[in-house]
């Protein structure tokens, strides 16, 4: 070749190897979309109360992270830059079929990051399986305590407190606000896991916080019995000073409709743990004074703080009701998410972090969410512990609001990290 | 074991009873006529129960008077009934009856899952409710328990409906009719009888009496995806405790099932999610075809 040829051959090259290098090099952060699972309630009676409103959160908050429009510190557009796809799965069926869907979504759908499951025996069957695969999944809601205190898990994170916080929380209301008038106590539980570990550290925490307290009557009748005419007409005669209750929806509602007309709310001071998702829709059958619990510090007694504004009012005014706890929870975790994911990013140079740097970000991460501060403390740093918060309902001007709210800090109504959660009330609640 | 609690049990009782007894006879009168094992009743329950729930709800929202909303409850099971049922036997089940029972039970089968997912294609996942019905007619105390007159009313459906059945099958001409079906389908149709068409009417009234069953239920329930899988179970037991086809069998399976379930509520709560299937078995251990199980000739 002459030289000629030879140095423009030679300019060629070298400007195109830098073109070159830069498509082979790391892809910066927001060029490939993330993809994450929704798992969530979308059909069955667990879709009405729950999978539907987690549904909507997770599709609003991912909708409104990728347009950048969600306030500070959560900015940035996706996750650090990463816009966002949603592939979103039903919950209902047997735990077979969810794991059947876990491993489509891991293995044949390719999402970077699974995100949901709201009944406990969902996450205890896919845990495991979330290990095996390696894959980031982040539990939202389901409530047994088993997950993190029976096993450790390195590739699975939960956002919201256990179910034993709202037992925990719902002794402490007690003792604050009646003191020592309780002298026994009653409960209306479903007969599945759910129902009985409610009643179990209710009970335990009770006999703690009222010594010598009387159990009246345990009523356990079948998950979706729908009829309670003899529960109730049992509960009344034992004539017990506090009634526990940690019925979800269509049970919840049956209970209050049949319970009401029956004067079992004027005899007894009700407990409705998971109330707060009746208490709209009921408003007109829950008379003031019923305890009313939210699971957390959600709904209306979310803290009124830049987040929880925004929340608010973007969900109640694209889907016409306020939001409720299960779909703070889905924000929560999506938040907390994003929170580890950038943190990791950043940590890496600003270039897109792997699954194990972003896990070592989560691990005892502290974040805001709309309900207020985050703590990934206990669990190993994988499960999340959030103060709680119980009231009463009040009509006011014909409106439902809560009363007498008393909050709970964190780390009161949730048991140490390393220590579960029946040796924790057992031993009378020691930090 | 006080007379008020004694009292309670009993009272608990004769209700579920009733709200049994209303959920079972429609089975039992398929089952002996027809001679089919009906899955799809608990969908005609759970059709009652929305149609009820939704139409009352929606005509009490537009202002019509409370009281007027027990004859809608009636109405909407009789609307939606009269709609699907006759759809479903002509559609479907009358090409089926040539086959084997158990293929019968699996269409059946089939049949309340497609239902089931048509109810929340029409009504969506989120529960219905209407209370008005329930607390209109107030409340009467048996000592320091509190009632609604309500139930009175269920108790009073479950008797207008096991007298009136009783009566159609032993004083009018269709009711005679339909015991000779029962009794032999083959000799029936050979003396003359429009067997297809007592099918199709035993259908529609035993599917009507389910619907009306989750139609007055409604009124103390919220209305939720899967209403009808609890309803299908129960009815069963209480079915073959009395014997597939009999009504009087009918009657004593929901009184012994209401009565033994709301005791052990009461006094052992703990055992009250298995005492139903208990006493099931129990009463299959000594009499394998339910208590009043109707005489059958031997066929071959």
């Amino acid at each position: 070749m002459t030289t000629i040829k030879k140095a423009v051959a030679a300019a060629v090259v070298a400007a195109l190897v830098p073109a070159y290098a830069a498509a082979q090099g790391t892809p910066a952060p927001g060029e490939a979309p993330l993809k994450i699972g929704v798992v969530s309630f979308l059909s069955g009676a667990a879709a009405g109360p729950f999978g539907v409103p987690a549904r909507n959160a997770a599709e609003i908050t991912i909708e409104m992270l990728n347009a950048a429009k969600v306030p500070a510190p959560y900015a940035t557009k996706g996750f650090g830059g990463a816009a966002l796809q949603m592939q979103l799965v039903d919950e209902a069926g047997s735990t077979t079929t969810q794991v059947t869907e876990f491993r489509n979504m891991v293995q044949r759908d390719n999402v970077d990051i699974v995100i949901g499951y709201i009944s406990s025996g969902s996450c205890l069957a896919i845990a495991p399986v979330a290990e095996e695969l390696k894959k980031l999944t982040v539990f939202f809601d389901c409530g047994t305590p088993r997950i993190f205190e029976d096993k450790s898990y390195k590739y699975v994170f939960r956002t919201a407190s256990t179910a034993t916080m709202d037992s925990v929380g719902a002794a402490f209301y007690v003792r604050d606000t009646m003191k020592a008038k309780v002298k026994s106590i009653a409960g209306v539980n479903q007969n599945y896991a759910w129902g009985q570990d409610s009643w179990t550290d209710f009970e335990a925490s009770m006999k703690q916080v009222s010594p010598g307290v009387k159990v009246a009557s345990s009523q356990m009748p079948k998950l979706f019995a729908g009829q309670y005419n003899a529960e109730i007409s049992t509960i009344l005669g034992a004539k017990a000073d506090v009634v526990h209750s940690s019925f979800w929806d269509g049970d919840l509602e049956a209970f209050i409709l049949q319970a009401g007309p029956r004067g079992l709310f004027k005899r007894s001071t009700v407990i409705l743990t998971t109330g707060e998702t009746a208490m709209y829709k009921l408003a007109d059958h829950i008379p003031d004074g019923v305890v009313i619990g939210a699971r957390g510090p959600y709904g209306p007694y979310a803290p009124d703080n830049e987040l929880n504004k925004w929340f608010s009012k973007t969900f109640a005014d694209r889907y016409n009701v306020p939001p409720n706890y299960a779909a703070y929870q889905m924000t929560q975790a999506i938040l907390g998410t994003k929170a580890a994911w950038e943190k990791a990013q950043a940590a890496n140079g600003g270039k897109r972090p792997s699954t194990e740097q972003v896990i070592a970000a989560f691990e005892r991460l502290n974040f805001e969410s709309p309900a207020g501060k985050v703590e990934m403390a206990i669990g190993a740093g994988h499960q999340a512990i959030t103060e709680t918060a119980y009231g009463v309902a009040k009509k006011v001007k014909g409106k439902m609001t809560v009363a007498n709210v008393k909050r709970y800090p964190a780390t009161m109504v949730n048991p140490p990290d390393g220590v579960k959660s029946s040796d924790w009330i057992a031993n009378g609640f020691k930090k | 074991m006080s007379l008020e609690q004694f009292l309670a049990v009993l009272i608990d009782g004769i209700i579920y009873s009733a709200w049994l007894f209303v959920a079972a006879i429609g089975l039992t009168l398929i089952y002996g006529v027809m001679k089919i094992v009906n899955v799809t009743h608990g969908s005609f329950y759970a059709l009652g129960a929305y149609a009820a729930a939704s139409i009352t709800g929606a005509l009490l929202a537009r202002g019509m008077p409370p009281a007027l909303s027990y004859a809608v409850l009636l109405g909407s099971a009789l609307l939606v009934t009269l709609i699907v049922a006759p759809l479903i036997e002509r559609g479907i089940l009358r090409f089926m009856y040539v086959k084997d029972e158990v293929v019968i039970l699996l269409i059946t089968y089939a049949l309340f899952l497609i239902l089931e997912d048509a109810i929340k294609l029409v009504w969506g996942v989120n529960p219905y409710f209407i209370a008005e019905p329930y607390g209109l007619l107030g409340s009467f105390d048996v000592f320091d328990l509190t009632y609604p007159y309500y139930n009175l009313i269920l108790v009073g459906v479950a008797i207008v409906c096991g007298v009136g059945l009783a009566w159609m099958l032993n004083h009018t001409r269709t009711g005679k009719l339909l015991v000779a079906v029962i009794h032999d389908t083959e000799v029936s149709r050979a003396m003359g009888i429009n067997v297809d068409r007592m099918y199709l009417f035993t259908f529609t009234f035993g599917s009507l009496l389910a619907a009306i069953g989750g139609a007055f239920t409604a009124p103390t329930v919220s209305v939720v995806p899967g209403l009808g899988v609890e309803v299908i179970v129960l009815s069963f037991a209480v079915v073959v405790i009395g014997g597939l086809g009999s009504l009087p069998g009918a009657a004593l399976g929901a009184v012994i099932v209401g009565l033994v379930r709301s005791a052990t509520v009461h006094y052992l709560p703990q055992a009250e999610l298995f005492v139903i299937y208990l006493v099931m078995a129990m009463v299959l251990a000594f009499r394998p075809r339910g208590l009043f199980s109707i005489a059958e000739a031997r066929k071959i």
